[in-house]
């Protein structure tokens, strides 16, 4: 049977018909082979037009279709969808792309319609020799592996059980609670951060559909979409926790300093125990200890056990080891978070030379209640600071550190200034660069902080030096500053110096990320699948991500993207069954040398070696079709199933025939 | 080693100091300097602030003249080291400045293709002679000895741009905020590196013929902050920081009532003390604040 390939030109109203003179690449696609059908309209992709399509299909005029529009991006599945619809197999289906790589980017109209013609020829010829693909479905795990657990972990991992679906949820740390734990008070409500996450906490703890694996760290992650098959490693805390019940005798008798109990108020910051064996603050959850092996004196010398003694339940197990945890699932949430910003690079700024200059998240354990100091702002000798200087984007908004805004140290700032304010009779300086107070009720909070008498400087800091000028300075750290608003450089004497470090990826991010093979920006932080509408999911199926391992987020942003992420999952679950992506790679085992340079090739470690065959395996529910291996076998023996070589030889034909 | 040596205009006369320390310890530790001939004015700081690309055109005329030894160019001036790289990165990066010099280049019968590298003296003595040697090289330990390591603001800038970087060294061959190369240089010799907080500080430069005032009150900044740290001298790598903390230590301190008395030195001076050579060979004798008190004691223990 002949092959009758209907052509569609769409006018996209004037974005191609603007430039490309339509009549004439119409009377051009009539000439082409094999060519039985050509229409035009003004949106192609509108209701009326996607029917013409589909009428034509279902009255048995064509068999193949040639669409002349925008990029597959745009509208390839909208088209393929017509296909199935009109009862054609939609592989046979192929996108001319005249308006991203033609109309929006040439000037001369005659040129841009001459390469409009070639696009389609090159569309037809392809099209001609296509081959129909078979879509296949797989099942979907109804469990989710959240990691992290942070507040984005805890959100997404409780909405998720609170709909009755079983979670895993992953934290390396002894506890979860994440960043949110350290903090007093946050913006701009000043709400006790404590009062609103440690309910959470505890439900997570508590919830029968929630598997907390704190102290715990994903090894590996192999399967894929509905089918992931998860390692994590246990890490030995050397508690047990079935038998722990989180007295404190053990820490209270520890010998050992995870903590310094010497140095100054700044060195010995801590918000749990300073021992050995610690919990990292008090509404740890799970309430359970563990041991800090660098200092814990049994671990170094063997000369101690004393927590082993104390503890009235034998609960201390000091030989106990890392335990791998093999389970399954069918989609994954990351929310792995952020660290902040090491200074330290920063010598003009003094960070860990001078006393009395100090971090912003250093800041917020002293202001903790729970804190070592009991919320008291102390400078590092001891006494109540009389003047403090908050300084703006530290390592964000700066090309020799991160370019990017963390979007939360000016409002943190703010905060600080209030705390400072509500504690201590302390002049409090705010040198910015900008105030940035988007969210709901942020300007207000800035507003309200213009009434308190704090002293807002816009400039950025050029340096925090302890060497004085004038007999004022003698003792202080000086803040040199352009005031932008004044128009002067200014040299302010200051007992205490906090800087608002921005926030970067965590450091754990690149390895979780390769495992789950979700790539990261140059900013260091996860791409999502889309940044306006795919802000959940990434580019592998099955895998969303939750908080600010996708860029700088405030709470309310966090808890927002993480039960989207919920929800995406859930709606992925609800579903039972996903149907995987037909155009695979495909290895001929006669022509496989088994040379393994494709199992290494693979972005999506789709390819294994099958040792008895001898031959490499392409498995099909992880192969994304991007065709990286077949170029790459030096043996000719991988093909990419709808991007054979014979087809894209015809497209690359129909481009240059004109 | 052998190096196309490009003095600047300092080193020829009110640094003269400089040059003759450099030539009393440079051949002991086998480093080869070949003066670049016919090499002209580096185009200078001052005057790049004015005519930017005439400078870059001056600047440029002497690396087009030195790229056929295919050596390395070594200058003690941090002002000309500052801009023949800054021509240097200009050329190499902004085809439209390459296009203009190499018209102007073109007038003079020269051409350039940018594959020069230009370095500071102290980068070649740090990294090239190496530590080691220099500490082989001293015969008379200068212990007890405090030094306050003064880098100057020019030598810094080149090292944001990874300028001297090196297989060990990405980054360019010290830190630009707290460069440590020339501590250890001292630590070498047997003196003791005080804490100098005002290491990379300007001294006023150029701004002492223009606004003089306000030049001295950075010279004092930076004679107090040694002073303050106990340092018996300031060793510097820079023509004009030498001259000014030097020459004018007198006049700052009637300005401003201070009784500064710190011989400030070059570091080729201070590493031919410590080889044992005589104080007028590295024309020590013609510093304006002399080496009077802690310094001369420690000397002549020593």
């Amino acid at each position: 049977m002949s092959e009758r390939i209907g052509v569609y030109v769409c006018h996209c109203g004037t974005n191609i018909a603007g430039k490309v003179d339509i009549d004439e690449v119409v009377e051009f696609a009539k000439g082409l082979d094999d060519v039985t059908l050509v229409r035009e309209y003004k949106f192609m992709c509108s209701d009326p037009g996607q029917s013409l399509i589909q009428k034509d299909i279902e009255d048995g005029l064509i068999n193949r279709v040639v669409v002349a529009s925008c990029s597959p991006l745009m509208h390839e599945k909208t088209f393929r969808n017509v296909c199935t619809r009109g009862g054609m197999n939609e592989y046979l289906f192929t996108m001319a792309n005249i308006r991203e790589q033609c109309s929006w980017v040439h000037v001369d109209a005659d040129k841009t319609t001459d390469k409009a013609k070639d696009l389609i020829e090159a569309a037809v010829r392809r099209t001609r020799l296509q081959e129909p693909l078979t879509k296949r479905e797989v099942p979907i795990n109804p469990r989710t592996l959240v990691i992290g657990g942070g507040i984005a972990g805890i959100q997404a991992a409780l909405d998720l059980a609170d709909a009755g679906k079983k979670v895993v949820l992953v934290e390396k740390e002894p506890s979860i609670g994440g960043h949110m734990a350290k903090f007093d008070k946050t913006f701009p409500t000043l709400d006790c951060s404590a009062c609103i996450l440690t309910p959470r906490m505890v439900s997570v703890g508590q919830h029968e559909n929630i598997e907390l694996m704190s102290w715990s760290e994903v090894d590996d992650i192999g399967g894929y979409v509905g089918n992931f098959n998860v390692t994590v490693r246990k890490k030995a805390r050397y508690v047990d926790a079935d038998l722990c019940n989180g007295c404190g005798a053990c820490w209270e008798k520890c010998p050992g300093t995870r903590v310094p109990r010497k140095g100054n108020v700044h060195e010995k910051l801590s918000l749990g125990p300073t021992t050995s064996i610690y919990m990292p603050f008090m509404q740890a959850v799970p309430a359970i200890p563990v041991i800090d092996v660098e200092t814990c004196i049994r671990f170094k010398n063997g000369k101690c056990g004393i927590c082993a003694e104390v503890c009235e339940r034998n609960a201390i197990k000091y030989d106990m080891e890392d335990e791998l945890v093999e389970f399954e699932v069918g989609n994954i949430i990351l929310a792995t978070g952020f660290q902040t910003f090491d200074p330290t690079p920063v010598k003009r700024y003094g960070y860990g030379k001078l006393d009395n200059v100090m971090t912003a998240i250093e800041f917020e354990i002293m202001n903790c209640a729970s804190g070592s100091t009991g919320g008291k702002i102390r400078m590092a000798d001891g006494s109540e600071p009389k003047s403090i200087g908050i300084v703006h984007c530290v390592g964000s908004r700066d090309k020799h550190y991160n370019e990017y805004c963390s979007r939360v140290c000016c409002m943190y700032a703010l905060k600080y200034s209030h705390l400072i304010k509500e504690k201590i009779e302390a002049e409090v300086y705010e040198f910015y660069i900008d105030l940035r107070c988007f969210g709901k009720g942020y300007e207000e909070f800035y507003d309200r902080l213009l009434g308190e008498d704090v002293r807002f400087v816009r400039g950025k800091v050029a340096e925090i030096t302890e060497v004085p000028i004038e007999e004022a300075e003698k003792g202080k750290l000086v803040v040199e500053v352009e005031d932008t608003l004044v128009g002067t450089l200014r040299r302010i004497p200051l007992d205490m110096v906090v800087l608002c470090t921005g926030l970067e990826a965590h450091e754990s991010l690149p390895d979780v990320a390769g495992l789950c093979s979700v790539s990261i920006g140059k900013d260091g932080f996860v791409i999502e699948k889309h940044p306006k509408l795919g802000p959940v999911a990434t580019a592998t199926d099955g895998v969303f991500i939750a908080g600010a391992c996708q860029s700088p987020k405030d709470i309310p942003d966090t808890v927002a993207q993480a039960s989207a992420a919920s929800s995406a999952v859930l709606s992925m679950i609800t579903r039972e069954k996903i149907e995987i992506e037909s155009a695979t790679a495909e290895v001929d085992e006669d022509k496989c040398s088994g040379c393994k340079i494709c199992n290494t090739l693979c972005p999506y470690l789709a390819i294994k070696y099958d040792e008895e065959k001898g031959v490499s395996v392409v498995n099909e529910a992880l192969c994304k079709g991007c065709g990286t291996c077949a170029a790459g076998c030096p043996s000719n023996a991988i093909s990419a199933k709808h991007f054979e070589d014979r087809q894209i030889f015809a497209e690359i034909e129909g481009i240059l025939s004109a | 080693m052998k190096y196309t040596y490009y003095p600047g205009c300092s080193v020829k006369s009110t640094a003269n100091l400089y040059q003759e320390s450099i030539d009393a310890v440079v051949s002991d530790m086998g480093v080869e300097l070949e003066e670049l001939d016919d090499w002209n004015c580096c185009g200078a700081t001052a005057y790049m602030s004015v005519s930017e690309l005439m400078s870059f055109a001056i600047s440029a005329r002497n690396l087009a003249m030195a790229e056929k030894f295919h050596r390395d160019v070594v200058t003690p001036c941090s002002a000309c080291y500052l801009v023949l790289n800054k021509t240097n990165r200009y050329f190499n990066d902004y085809p439209e400045v390459r296009k203009k010099l190499g018209v102007a280049l073109e007038a003079g019968g020269l051409s350039y293709s940018g594959n020069i590298s230009v370095r500071h003296i102290l980068d070649v003595i740090i990294n090239d002679v190496g530590l080691e040697k220099i500490a082989g090289l001293v015969s008379k330990k200068l212990e007890g000895l405090n030094v306050a390591p003064y880098y100057g603001c020019q030598i810094v800038r080149p090292m944001y741009y990874g300028c001297g970087a090196s297989e060990e060294n990405e980054e360019g061959f010290d830190d630009p905020d707290d460069p440590v190369c020339m501590d250890r240089l001292i630590e070498a010799t047997g003196a003791t590196c005080v804490k100098y907080s005002m290491k990379t500080k300007c001294c006023g430069s150029s701004l002492m013929g223009t606004e003089e005032k306000q030049a001295l009150k950075l010279c004092r900044g930076l004679l107090a902050d040694a002073e303050n740290n106990g340092a018996h001298c300031i060793v510097t790598i820079c023509p004009l920081c030498q001259l000014n903390l030097d020459i004018f230590q007198p006049k700052v301190n009637s300005l401003f009532g201070t009784k500064f008395n710190i011989p400030v030195i070059y570091f080729t001076q201070l590493i031919g003390l410590a080889m044992g050579k005589q104080p007028k060979e590295l024309g020590l004798e013609r510093l304006a604040v002399k080496m009077t008190g802690p310094m001369k004691q420690i000397l002549q223990g020593a």
